[in-house]
């Protein structure tokens, strides 16, 4: 499991980050992302060093990234494992897949292993529905899951 | 008089759910089979409700601009499909609007029985106040049944009827945050309208509100999903006068109901003179509601205006009349009788003994206009000399003496709404953002419009840097130098040709304006030569001068630091100077505007209360002048100008001054070198204050007179924009009489034939009597709400903005303006420069918000200095240090901040436990004796606590504060 990093460090490694985006057009969107690149996470710590950056408030970037469920609070697990619930998948039993990776892994939605190997979350549609019910771990979409492919990625994960 | 009788009712505002617009163009439709004319641009919900049509509405307020997210105030368009929301459709010629129908009572039922049903049931009984706008709505829209549960997943469950707070927690509640002191916040009962978190964005501009999350999931909160209290919020109110629901509450509604009755009145804080509707339940306030006519606020307040009543009911007021022969004796309580007449004797029995000049008096920047007057009169009918100042004195008399010497007028020469029409504001020595707060939301609003900010301040304030707002320059001057600073300013304007010539040619005199470019084009007043005395690099002030000359209308806007210096009236000048030869003058948009301290700063000026002034800023030598008060008043009056508060406590350490009647001001904390001010006070023999509290001049008192507060009287109080704003009386004087009542008892008690029976009556002898007020009456204040002097023939409904075809004086005067360095200089002893200022949520001495629940914010003074002189010093972020000047010295607690330069450090004085004027020195402005507070020459070391002058003032404070018991009747 990534370290949370000190706050003295996020802010220098955030306020780097911000020199360097902050012409951007838009800049908050492609600063967070950086971020999170960064960090693994997007660190609280970091938002009030982004507001003074861009000149805004504090609160505006909190409704910004909380906006957004893909820049997450704390550091994921070492994989991240997303299931999508959307409807095409769900018609293509879904929910028992996801139902099934649950128990497997022990943890629900949003939860990450004990042992830092996975955090869980739901995705709302992977643009994959002709091969529903589908998933993505680590950037890689895998499709037509079934018993056999869950218990392939639960051993990945694990391993 | 019977005030329930005069206000019998609730002030309701009609909100027309969009602003309005300002359009030319005229365009005609039909609501309802009715036809409707309207500027072009005006939303369908706006033009319905000016022809008395309501639609329904959640999320619109005419404050804000349109959002379409509630889809209550849907409407049906003939020969348009679908539902448009009439907030977000524009009119259009001949459009025909339909806003009730069968299919629209569905929708709007509809969407209504959804918010519902995520919105808390059962509440009513316990917490529902009658100000939700949602339960009106709900009602109008015919809501009757809820087929969804009540079970949102934002508030607690009821169970058995339970209401909030008794049930089980739901998946998304958020407990209720009662952190700020005056309202409460209760995301259970939000409806995620946005209507909060746009006020704190487009009218306050503060932007510390955000809608957390997504989807069911969303809420509103503050800062990064924090208490109130800590977050961004500079707690103005304008999310709880936005919300629809009872989310965001005052605590006063909650706790004591709604009020019952309201009149108009105006902020007795700063001078932006913001109007309200004082909302009252039983003799008690509950809110002041900011009034959408006020020309001055337009509906906004900060949280000094809308929360901070609480000193008038503060249990440190003093209600009774008391005397005194000694000020080491405790104080007797007296009748008014009593209190007054031995006033009167005493006053008789100086003057006999020491002489005419013996005595004086002190108006209030804080009383009204009328009972100013009536002070200045007392002493010049009454006492028959001119011995009578105000604490303007300490505070802009330069602005009054540069501003009239260089245009003819003692005042600022635009209104507020001006702003609205500025391309480049330059803020000198102020900070809005904290002292004058509604107008910084009002510039911050033009600048996100883009227009340009230049600021001169040794500190880097909220002005300079906030969310949304950036100074394109900031100069950060060493604290003394803002003559030579603006002079450069003036040398960049004239040696680059950035004048406009043909604006001074037409209104200047042109032989003076080239006498005073070939000054100021001197190479020594040359930006290079200038950066190396105030600090400032000579590239910010030629980018800066170049700005301000060519950027369209340029604005400035200045405040103390400006005026509180050796040479405030030199950099009065050097405004004037600059806005004259830039043609920055006599139009919207562009100005001088000194923003003025106090909420009747201006009008005690007007009402004459300088020594050497009759009201209207007519010197006392005057022959004319002084035949029109002779007649009327039946006296002689002193040809001479009388004493200023430093010369009458002079004199009264020389022993020449014995008796001073004080009204409404502290002069003893507010001003300088305070131990001078105590001994004057001391040496004197009868010393009357009239105030709400027992102040610290008061500690030097023989008799005190209980004061009255806003509410509690009528009269009119003159903002910094010139305008005559009309306060009412809401409470009867909690101490028997209102202030022009007590004044006019002490006049009839030395002899005067006084006989007015309401502020109405004084208002006419002033318009009788001064020209710049010959049309102003109470009639006309109470039918057009405000206006603003010269109020007469010529201008019948007064002079938003002055000097527009040509100067009052005639012709522009440029004056020269030459540099010349404070005697109060740094040097290895005192290697620092103290200067002083203000913060939001305190005011002045702090008298009334200490006396508040605005102590949450500020409990104390702390002494802001540079992490380089921290550091030399040993001192650490909240260390006690000794701070101390050649005058003397003071401690409190530091805090360590980049906002001052090396070399500067400041604070503020908003409390008596820190004194300090015990630091700041008796240097002068050379014209008018403005003491010189934003320059003195300091040490500071790390220190363990009070020091001795400290713990001796606090000891003899509490003694000399004894009211001795009331001897048991027999």
């Amino acid at each position: 499991m990534t370290m949370q990093a000190a706050s003295t460090e996020i802010a220098s490694r955030t306020a780097a980050i911000i020199d360097e985006m902050k012409g951007l057009e838009g800049p908050l969107l492609p600063i967070l992302h950086s971020i999170q690149d960064e960090f693994g996470y997007v660190p609280k710590d970091a938002l009030p060093v982004i507001a003074d950056g861009l000149n805004l408030s504090r609160a505006e970037v909190h409704g910004v990234v909380s906006f957004y469920h893909d820049f997450r609070a704390k550091p994921a697990g070492r994989h991240v494992l997303k299931l999508c619930q959307a409807e095409a998948c769900q018609s293509m039993g879904s929910d028992a897949v996801a139902a099934k990776v649950k128990q497997l892994l022990g943890i629900d939605f949003h939860e990450t292993t004990r042992d830092g190997s996975v955090t869980l979350e739901p995705v709302y549609c992977l643009g994959l529905c002709a091969c529903s019910p589908s998933a993505m771990l680590d950037g890689e979409v895998i499709g037509r899951l079934d018993d056999e492919k869950i218990g392939e990625i639960v051993a990945e994960v694990r391993s | 008089m019977n005030i329930k009788a005069d206000f019998p009712t609730l002030i309701q505002e009609i909100d027309y759910g969009t602003p309005e617009s300002k359009a030319t163009k005229q365009v005609t439709l039909t609501v309802d089979g009715q036809s409707i004319t309207v500027p072009e641009g005006t939303s369908i919900m706006r033009a319905a409700m000016e022809g008395g049509v309501e639609i329904p509405k959640l999320c619109a307020t005419d404050m804000l601009d349109s959002f379409g997210s509630c889809r209550i105030c849907l409407v049906e368009i003939e020969g348009r499909g679908g539902t448009p929301a009439s907030c977000t459709t524009p009119v259009g010629e001949g459009m025909v609007v339909r806003t009730q129908s069968d299919r629209l009572d569905a929708i709007r039922r509809g969407v209504m029985e959804l918010y519902v049903s995520d919105h808390p049931t059962g509440w009513h009984e316990k917490a529902g106040t009658g100000a939700s706008e949602f339960d009106a709505v709900a009602k109008s829209v015919g809501l009757t049944e809820n087929r969804y549960g009540t079970e949102g997943r934002n508030h607690v469950k009821e169970e058995g009827g339970v209401a909030p707070g008794h049930g089980s927690l739901a998946v998304d509640y958020i407990a209720r945050d009662e952190s700020n002191p005056y309202f409460t916040y209760d995301p259970a009962q939000c409806i995620v309208c946005s209507r909060c978190v746009r006020a704190c964005e487009e009218v306050q501009g503060t932007f510390a509100l955000t809608i957390e999350g997504r989807g069911f999931e969303s809420r509103m909160v503050a800062g990064m999903h924090e208490n109130f209290i800590a977050s961004e919020c500079v707690s103005c109110g304008a999310c709880v006068q936005a919300c629809p629901t009872d989310a965001l509450r005052e605590k006063t509604v909650l706790e004591k109901g709604m009020p019952e009755r309201s009149a108009v009145t105006t902020c007795a804080y700063c001078g932006v003179g913001c109007s309200f509707k004082a909302e009252v339940k039983d003799d008690e306030v509950i809110r002041m509601m900011p009034y959408k006519d006020g020309k001055a606020n337009h509906g906004h307040s900060c949280v000094k205006g809308r929360f901070a009543y609480g000193y008038a009911t503060h249990k440190d007021r003093i209600l009774s009349p008391m005397i005194r022969e000694k000020i080491s004796d405790p104080w007797r309580e007296v009748t008014w009788e009593e209190a007054i007449a031995h006033t009167a004797k005493e006053f008789r029995r100086i003057q006999y003994q020491y002489g005419r000049t013996a005595i004086g008096g002190i108006t209030s920047s804080r009383c009204t206009n009328e009972e100013t007057y009536l002070v200045q009169k007392l002493v010049r009918q009454g006492f028959r000399n001119n011995n009578v100042d105000t604490c303007a004195r300490v505070c802009h008399s330069p602005t009054g003496y540069g501003l009239g010497q260089t245009y003819g007028t003692s005042a600022g020469t635009q209104d507020f709404d001006s702003v609205e029409y500025t391309d480049v504001a330059v803020i000198i020595g102020a900070n809005p953002a904290s002292a004058h707060p509604v107008f910084a939301s009002r510039l911050k609003k033009r600048l996100r419009q883009g227009a340009k900010l230049i600021v001169l301040d040794p500190r880097r304030t909220e002005m300079v840097k906030s969310a949304h707002i950036e100074a394109d320059y900031h100069l950060p001057l060493k604290p003394g130098t803002n003559v030579a600073v603006l002079t450069a300013l003036a040398h960049v304007i004239v040696t680059e040709g950035l004048y406009n010539e043909a604006f001074v040619r037409e209104r200047c005199d042109w032989a003076e304006f080239q006498d005073w470019a070939s000054f100021v084009a001197l190479p020594e007043n040359s930006p290079e030569t200038v950066g190396k005395l105030s600090g400032v690099d000579p590239e910010l002030i030629r980018g800066a001068a170049r700005m301000y000359a060519k950027g369209g209308n340029g604005a400035i806007y200045y405040g103390l630091g400006v005026t509180e210096h050796s040479q405030g009236s030199t950099t009065v000048m050097a405004i004037a100077n600059l806005a004259m030869a830039t043609g920055n003058i006599g139009r919207p948009g562009v100005g001088v505007n000194p923003l003025r301290g106090q909420n009747n700063v201006q009008g005690s000026c007007d009402m004459g209360s300088f020594p050497h002034e009759l009201p209207g800023y007519r010197h006392i030598s005057g022959e004319a002048v002084r035949d029109i008060y002779e007649s009327l008043w039946g006296v002689k009056l002193d040809d001479e100008p009388g004493l200023r508060i430093p010369n009458m406590l002079d004199a009264a350490v020389d022993g020449s001054f014995k008796g001073i009647y004080i009204q409404g001001e502290d002069i003893l904390q507010s001003d300088p070198d305070t131990k001078h001010v105590a001994g004057g006070l001391a040496a004197m023999e009868c010393v009357v204050v009239h105030d709400l509290f027992l102040n610290e001049t008061a500690n030097y008192a023989h008799v005190f007179l209980p004061g009255s507060t806003f509410l509690e009287k009528d009269g009119t109080f003159t903002n910094a924009e010139r305008r005559i704003n009309m306060v009412r009386k809401v409470i009867e004087p909690k101490a028997r009489y209102a202030d022009w009542e007590a004044t006019q008892e002490l006049a009839r008690a030395i002899g005067l034939d006084w006989n007015y029976t309401h502020p109405s009556e004084i208002m006419d002898e002033i318009a009788k009597t001064t020209p710049s007020f010959a049309g102003v009456s109470f009639e006309l204040l109470d039918r057009v709400g405000s206006v603003q002097w010269p109020c007469n023939e010529k201008a019948p409904l007064g002079t938003p903005i002055m000097h527009v075809d040509g100067f009052v004086r005639g012709k522009g005067k440029f004056i020269r303006t030459e540099y010349v360095a404070t005697d109060e200089r740094t040097g290895p002893r005192y290697p620092l420069l103290l200067t002083t200022g203000r913060i939001l949520s305190q005011y002045n001495v702090g008298a009334q918000t200490r006396r508040t629940e605005n102590v949450a914010w500020h409990a104390e003074d702390r002494l802001e200095i540079h992490p380089h002189d921290a550091e030399v010093r040993g001192v650490r972020e909240g260390d006690w240090v000794r701070l101390a000047s050649r005058s003397g010295e003071t401690t409190l607690r530091a805090l360590i901040t980049d906002r001052v330069s090396p070399g500067v450090v400041y604070t503020t004085f908003h409390h008596p436990d820190t004194q300090a004027n015990v630091i700041t020195t008796d240097f002068s402005d050379w014209a008018t004796n403005c003491p010189e507070y934003k320059v003195t020459a300091v040490q500071v070391a790390p220190s363990n606590g009070p020091t001795d002058w400290q713990k001796d003032y606090n000891e003899q404070a509490r003694q000399s504060r004894r009211i001795a018991p009331l001897e048991a009747a027999e």
